[in-house]
């Protein structure tokens, strides 16, 4: 166990990784911004003020201005997970991406330090695009709001780290359907995202506090958008970094087992 | 002369399985180095301990004088690799998989456009510079990498398998590069199937089976002292098989084809036409091929 978590030997080199898939990804840049676009503005009217005309206010809060953190959070968690499971996956085993650049002076501890800094870049910039969606549709409380954009790159370090830990010891690509379906699903529904977490049993609101990373992430969303704070946030916080930094060493320590061992 | 590589009892385990089984080589500078070996002989495993990217199990193994394991960063900066599997960049087209690449060197920019343009040049590459990689042929694709592996200026060069798949003419281009780098003073670290490719590069060579080294030495001199000159093929059948054995004769049997080494192939041809009734005979040259089946056997690996 204890190998798992050697201290990984990361240097700014690690930036020339990032630096690659960010030329990649302006390629595109039309379609990897649209879509973020899309997808909220979807979500807000089938839930937010379609079925949100029939829910009543949570806590005295609209239903719409009561989802627009949570979905902001789960695009967080979605755009680092896929990237450093499904984008990660295909680099390493498809395109042997990760093999050209340790024949460098780039050692694997950079490339998959640069991956996951690039997954958590995802997440900021598609939160960033969400958040102007929420605040055009007025959902949220400004400028307090605007904190989400630093955050999300924080959040999205934890996702990112949690993918490539999975990236790291599945044993093909459709293996990485598991974690989705098993992890990424129940988060996506249970975090306090579409309704609060208080209307679940008190042992399951205790379990989803300390094994769900979103619901942490949600918590500090909705307290951003809302203005809203408690003396729980440093809390939440103080979990994301904790949690991210050791994922974040035991993917690096999964990776080597997997490709120079 | 200086030595780039020096190894003694390099050993690399996976698990219980011994890949490189405590072997002793060193390469000078200026020389082409050969690897050759079957398939899961342990070249690959070798290369990759050289290159800093697979940690040694145990011995010593030192690249320009630094150990592996305490200078990866400089050691890598000082080496130019081309892999076995293309790992270019399907992402980008030839130039900007050339330009991302240099980035990985801490080249400057200005620097590095000036070098891709040489080595677009030298690799005859220039009216694909904006290509994607998918439609690249295949000799392209490893030009490609050969021209990507030159981008820091290396004086040494690995080659895993360099012209694997390539068509004789793809093949004798890339044979042409590495000899022009030769010349410029560039250390050549190669492994090959071919043997062909191996007599016409390699200065020294060694041949590899189940992880150790068997034999070491200059092509042509392995070829003389492990075969000699020649080899005299005769079709095999009982009765001259009985022939043979009757004069003493040492023989090896391919097929339904015997194989005799010889350093006088017409005095063998005359001696063994008058006693044994040979047929369908012919005498050729001995080449490495030879040396590589003698040691190696016939048996298939997979």
């Amino acid at each position: 166990m204890a190998s798992y978590l050697k201290f990984p030997k990361v240097s700014n080199w690690a930036w020339k990784v990032w630096m690659r898939d960010w030329k990649v990804f302006m390629k595109t840049y039309k379609v990897n911004f649209i879509l973020p676009f899309l997808e909220p503005i979807l979500y807000l009217l089938a839930l937010g003020f379609g079925l949100g005309g029939f829910v009543g206010p949570i806590d005295g809060i609209p239903y719409a201005v009561f989802l627009a953190p949570g979905l902001i959070s789960i695009s967080i968690m979605n755009s680092a997970f896929f990237e450093c499971t499904y984008g990660s996956y295909v680099r390493m085993y498809y395109q042997k991406t990760f093999d050209a650049i340790i024949a460098t002076p780039l050692n694997l501890d950079e490339v998959i330090a640069g991956e996951i800094f690039w997954g958590a870049t995802r997440s900021l910039i598609n939160a960033s695009f969400m958040l102007i969606v929420v605040i055009a549709f007025g959902l949220v409380s400004l400028p307090m709001a605007l904190i989400i954009i630093p955050f999300s790159f924080i959040a999205g370090l934890l996702f990112s780290a949690l993918a490539m830990c999975f990236t790291a010891i599945s044993p093909n690509i459709n293996a990485l359907n598991y974690p989705i379906f098993l992890l990424i699903t129940p988060m996506f529904l249970f975090s306090g995202t579409f309704f609060p977490i208080s209307a679940l049993p008190q042992p399951i609101q205790y379990a989803s506090f300390a094994t769900l990373p979103l619901v942490h992430v949600v918590e500090i969303s909705r307290a951003l958008t809302l203005s809203r704070w408690s003396g729980f946030l440093p809390l939440n916080l103080i979990w994301i970094i904790i949690v991210s930094f050791l994922l974040f060493v035991i993917s690096i320590n999964l990776m080597k087992r997997r490709l120079i061992a | 002369m200086p030595t780039v590589v020096s190894a003694e009892n390099l050993m690399k385990k996976y698990g219980d399985i011994v890949a490189v089984d405590g072997i002793n080589f060193s390469v000078e500078q200026g020389e082409c180095f050969g690897f050759l070996g079957p398939n899961g002989a342990g070249k690959t495993t070798t290369i990759k301990m050289i290159q800093c990217v697979s940690p040694k199990t145990s011995g010593k193994l030192e690249v320009l004088g630094m150990d592996v394991d305490l200078y990866p960063k400089e050691i890598k900066r000082n080496l130019g690799v081309v892999p076995q599997e293309n790992n270019l960049d399907p992402d980008f087209t030839v130039y900007e998989n050339l330009m991302v690449y240099s980035r990985y060197f801490s080249i400057p920019k200005n620097e590095a456009k000036e070098r891709i343009e040489k080595l677009l040049k030298f690799m005859q590459l220039e009216e694909k510079r904006d290509a994607i990689i998918e439609r690249l042929s295949g000799g392209m694709k490893r030009r490609l990498i050969l021209a990507r592996a030159l981008l820091n200026e290396p004086k040494r060069l690995i080659l895993d398998e360099p012209t694997v798949g390539l068509d004789p003419q793809a093949r004798h281009l890339i044979w042409d590069r590495i000899r022009s780098l030769k010349k410029e003073g560039v250390t050549t670290i190669l492994t090959t199937h071919y043997m062909e490719e191996a007599s016409q590069l390699c200065d020294r060579l060694v041949i590899m089976d189940y992880g150790k080294i068997l034999v070491e030495g200059r092509p042509e001199d392995l070829v003389r002292e492990q075969i000699g000159t020649s080899i005299l093929e005769t079709k095999a059948n009982p009765e001259v098989l009985s022939c043979l054995q009757k004069m003493k004769q040492e023989f090896e049997i391919v097929g339904d084809t015997i194989h005799i080494f010889t350093d006088s192939p017409s005095d063998l041809m005359f001696n063994l036409m008058g006693q044994c009734r040979l047929s369908q005979t012919t005498v050729r040259p001995a080449t490495l091929e030879d040396v590589f089946l003698k040691l190696t056997g016939r048996a298939l690996r997979e």
